[in-house]
């Protein structure tokens, strides 16, 4: 037990953000899983870790309740963003997302409260390691059970064929709304965590690289289940610190591990078992990610 | 009648792919619609099934005014329809397919099984979709559609790139289908399928619908013949 112990408060910081990161790549999960990508999930973090550090550092909120709020902020912002951009298709959806992050960015720089280029200091580290796997069993488990549901095979077939969806009576706007809104909550609620573990927080560490980090964990390790981006999320937080022995060559390495992945297992890490199921569907040409 | 379409006019640029046509189709109708290549025939369901808007015209189905409904809305009123060019759900399974075909009904899974093997599916409930013959991916089309349990069924071409078995086989199904109560329209070029199958045919030329009438009256009748021979001759 004492080992655990020591271990866990050795490495308390790293676990902590595998956790995190972990929910950050189920909440771009949702979208990618009907087949959009977007990369506006950073910004709904970092739209939720300002707002919730406010709440508890500046208005003296309860923890869970500054949580709560911040993740529902985010919520509440993705759903005009969604209805809009939800017209485009593809990489311009991505970009557009991509605009929305930086608007996010520059906007936090410009607001006096947030402590601007400087970043906001002080936040109470109220997050406990348990609250943030507590909070991944949970959602998890919802975004698993939502897959397999009548909701999840709708998303699937959007991402398969929006026209064939459509005709078959399903509203593939509302459902890729669904699915945006519910990954900027989930998003939010890990921002909230993320700003109460760091003491502080800056502008950056919700811009463009963690929009496009938080994608790598989710592609990387795989979009047929839920199991995919968290894998992903634990093998690119934990392997820096694994491959510290290796010093200056340490970002060569992680570089090999994506690019091998990629080409040779397209559908991600956690399809590792499923090599026959992979080929079949790149024979007939369908989906990578199905 | 079960679908009134009144006036539909669709132009894309310059084309005009339908001038002010007239359709109406009677419940458990089985209803052809014939015509040369690029007559109009599928941007005429593609409006009536909701893809495509219409310039001009209106569409009413089971008594109500429908003409501004997205697809996914005249698909929970019970218009179902199946794609010229196959769009199955092809990296799902055949089961999963017919599974969110039953979406609107919440059907459960064992009607969908039952479905499947009506259609003679039932061996390959988890192959992928995209691994069916081609005959079969058409088969497992109609039952998907099918599987929303609709009251109007619209077929583009059906019996594309099947053998005259799997055709004559799909006639039958067609009939069993009538008698059920689904009202249904065909679009096909195998004549002697829609002839064989439908109680009422109209024909479309250039956007336009030229007759409409029996099968009888539509193989006797003279305009039908000029269309059809233009094209032969081009």
């Amino acid at each position: 037990m004492d080992d655990i112990g020591a271990f866990l408060v050795a490495y308390q910081t790293t676990i902590g953000t595998i956790g995190i990161n972990a929910l950050l790549a189920l909440s771009v999960w949702l979208t990618l899983y009907t087949g959009q990508l977007t990369l506006g999930n950073a910004a709904f973090a970092g739209i939720a870790a300002y707002s919730s550090a406010l709440l508890t550092l500046k208005a003296g909120l309860p923890f869970p309740l500054a949580l709560a709020a911040g993740a529902m902020l985010a919520a509440a912002v993705s759903v005009p963003l969604g209805a809009t951009v939800f017209r485009l298709r593809g990489v311009y959806l991505a970009i557009a997302t991509l605009a929305f992050g930086e608007v996010v960015r520059v906007a936090i720089l410009a607001i006096p409260i947030t402590g601007r280029g400087q970043g906001l200091v002080g936040i109470p580290p109220k997050t406990e390691l348990w609250h943030v796997f507590a909070s991944l069993v949970v959602i998890a488990y919802v975004c698993a059970r939502l897959r397999s549901s009548s909701v999840g095979r709708a998303w699937a077939a959007i991402r398969e064929d929006e026209v064939a969806a459509a005709s078959q009576g399903i509203p593939v706007r509302r459902y890729q709304l669904v699915a945006f809104v519910l990954g900027a909550l989930i998003a939010g609620w890990a921002g909230g965590l993320a700003a109460h573990f760091d003491y502080a927080i800056q502008p950056d560490e919700f811009g463009f690289a963690r929009a496009v980090q938080i994608l790598v964990f989710a592609v990387v390790g795989g979009i047929p289940n839920v199991f995919g981006p968290i894998l992903g999320a634990l093998l690119f937080t934990a392997l820096p610190a694994i491959l510290q022995p290796l010093q200056e060559y340490r970002d060569i390495f992680q570089g090999a591990i994506l690019v091998l992945v990629i080409v040779f297992l397209p559908r991600g890490l956690v399809t590792v078992f499923e090599l026959r199921r992979t080929a079949r569907l790149r024979t007939m040409g369908a989906e990578d990610v199905a | 009648m079960l679908l009134e379409a009144s006036g539909l006019t669709k132009r894309f640029g310059g084309v005009v792919a339908l001038s002010s046509v007239d359709l109406s189709v009677a419940e458990g109708q089985v209803f052809g619609l014939i015509g040369p290549n690029g007559a109009g025939k599928t941007t005429l369901i593609n409006v009536i099934s909701g893809h495509f808007r219409a310039d001009a015209g209106a569409i009413r189905f089971a008594g109500a005014d429908v003409t501004a409904l997205r697809p996914d809305q005249l698909a929970r009123r019970g218009i179902a329809r199946t794609f010229q060019s196959i769009r199955l759900f092809k990296g799902l399974t055949v089961l999963e397919n017919v599974l969110v075909g039953g979406f609107v009904r919440g059907s459960p899974p064992a009607r969908a099984r039952a479905l499947l093997e009506q259609f003679g599916l039932g061996g390959r409930a988890d192959a992928f979709a995209g691994e069916l013959a081609y005959g079969d991916q058409r088969r497992l089309e109609i039952a998907r559609a099918l599987a929303a349990e609709p009251r109007l069924l619209i077929l583009d071409e059906p019996a594309a790139g099947m053998n005259p078995t799997e055709s004559a086989a799909l006639r039958d199904l067609l009939r069993t289908l009538a008698a059920e109560g689904i009202t249904i329209v065909l679009i096909e070029h195998d004549v002697r399928l829609v002839m064989g199958a439908s109680e009422r045919v109209a024909v479309l030329s250039f956007g336009r619908k030229i007759a409409e009438g029996t099968p009888a009256e539509i193989q006797a009748d003279p305009v039908v013949r000029e269309a059809y021979l233009g094209t032969a001759d081009a």
